[in-house]
């Protein structure tokens, strides 16, 4: 069961990596479901490890939050798409001032 | 484990290409490939509902939405280079590197002991023994979850609308506006130039020459102006005639007995 974790916790690094890395906000918002993924992907593994269904449960739980949030994200993208014309996380930054 | 042997190499490749790839849907469609690896994952780990969910929610309902998202956002949304934080990249990808190697490291170390296997709590069927749990110990969760999808629909329906300020513009007053453009800037009123008129292809990414040869930018869809893939005519005469220049005399004589063939027709 190691390796599973093992290579969830890989994936998990590779998309904490890409939300600091790319500029794109819709790739940003894949690197996030990269990193739900591994998460279900460790908590599947578990499930078999201890004999019982509850992390499956939990994984569930989770792709349901995930779509939800997936849903909203990119209606939020699309927003800021139409008024700044631009899908960049820089260009989004009037916060700052 | 020999599908974990083959899926994990996969996997990890696909999703290091999402940190690599320069276009927005080269990286949706290598998530969909860890996506459908983990989904052969699940079923491998026994959890054959899960196998199906993850096909059905994740690479049909999420992925799909995202291609969708990127169709409406067009071509432009390629990524910037330019850094707005000095040595962010850097730094990222060194936390990152730190990040991986502490947690393979640290979870290589741990043993879990024996595997139990799901053969018991499988043994009536792996959605039944879901459903029990589901509808016993975390229906709380599961109700709370039906709050969550409807906000979650409304919250996307309200910010994906846009309510109409100003009255539709009729036919009449696109008209008029047309008019008024001509009389007040010249604008041409009439329709655009099509693509390929007086060049040598009439393909779509072919602009239209003008009288004096150059081309018509007005001709060709701004789309493919933004991906760059529009043809310079020009240069493609250039080769034209530099290819039949050695080759001059035979065709030419070709051409010429084809003119008099079609002259001595008519």
């Amino acid at each position: 069961m190691t390796e599973y974790v093992v290579l969830s916790a890989i994936l998990f690094t590779i998309g904490a990596t890409g939300v600091l890395v790319r500029r794109n906000a819709i790739v940003v918002f894949m690197c996030v479901e990269l990193m739900l993924n591994a998460c279900n992907l460790a908590f599947v593994a578990f499930a078999r490890q201890h004999g019982n269904l509850d992390g499956q449960i939990a994984a569930f739980f989770v792709m349901v939050v995930a779509a939800a949030e997936v849903v909203v994200g990119l209606a939020i993208i699309m927003t800021i798409f139409r008024t700044r014309r631009s899908a960049s996380v820089d260009d989004a930054s009037l916060l700052k001032y | 484990m020999i599908a974990f042997w083959v899926l994990a190499p996969v996997m990890v490749l696909a999703a290091l290409g999402i940190l690599f790839v320069r276009k927005a849907v080269h990286a949706a469609l290598l998530l969909a490939v860890v996506m459908i690896s983990l989904a052969v994952l699940y079923a491998v780990l026994e959890a054959p509902f899960l196998f199906a969910v993850q096909i059905i929610v994740y690479t049909g309902a999420i992925l799909m939405l995202f291609l969708f998202v990127l169709m409406l956002v067009g071509v432009d949304a390629s990524d910037s280079v330019v850094e707005t934080i000095r040595g962010q990249r850097a730094l990222a990808a060194l936390g990152g590197l730190a990040l991986g190697l502490i947690l393979v490291i640290g979870v290589g170390q741990m043993s879990l002991g024996p595997v139990f296997g799901l053969d018991v709590a499988n043994r009536g069927g792996n959605i039944e023994g879901l459903a029990n749990i589901l509808f016993s110990r975390y229906v709380v969760a599961f109700e709370v979850t039906s709050a969550l999808l409807i906000t979650a629909a409304l919250g996307a329906m309200v910010l994906a609308h846009r309510e109409r300020l100003t009255p539709k513009p009729t036919q009449a007053d696109l008209a008029a506006a047309t008019v008024k453009a001509y009389a007040e800037s010249g604008a041409h009123p009439g329709a655009l130039p099509a693509p390929g008129v007086f060049a040598r292809h009439n393909a779509v990414d072919t602009p239209a020459l003008l009288p004096d040869g150059t081309p018509s930018e007005l001709s060709v869809s701004r789309t493919l102006m933004a991906r760059g893939v529009v043809r310079t005519p020009p240069r493609d005469v250039e080769r034209h005639l530099e290819q039949n220049d050695p080759a001059n005399d035979r065709a030419d004589s070709r051409a010429d007995s084809r003119a008099d063939d079609r002259g001595g027709d008519q």
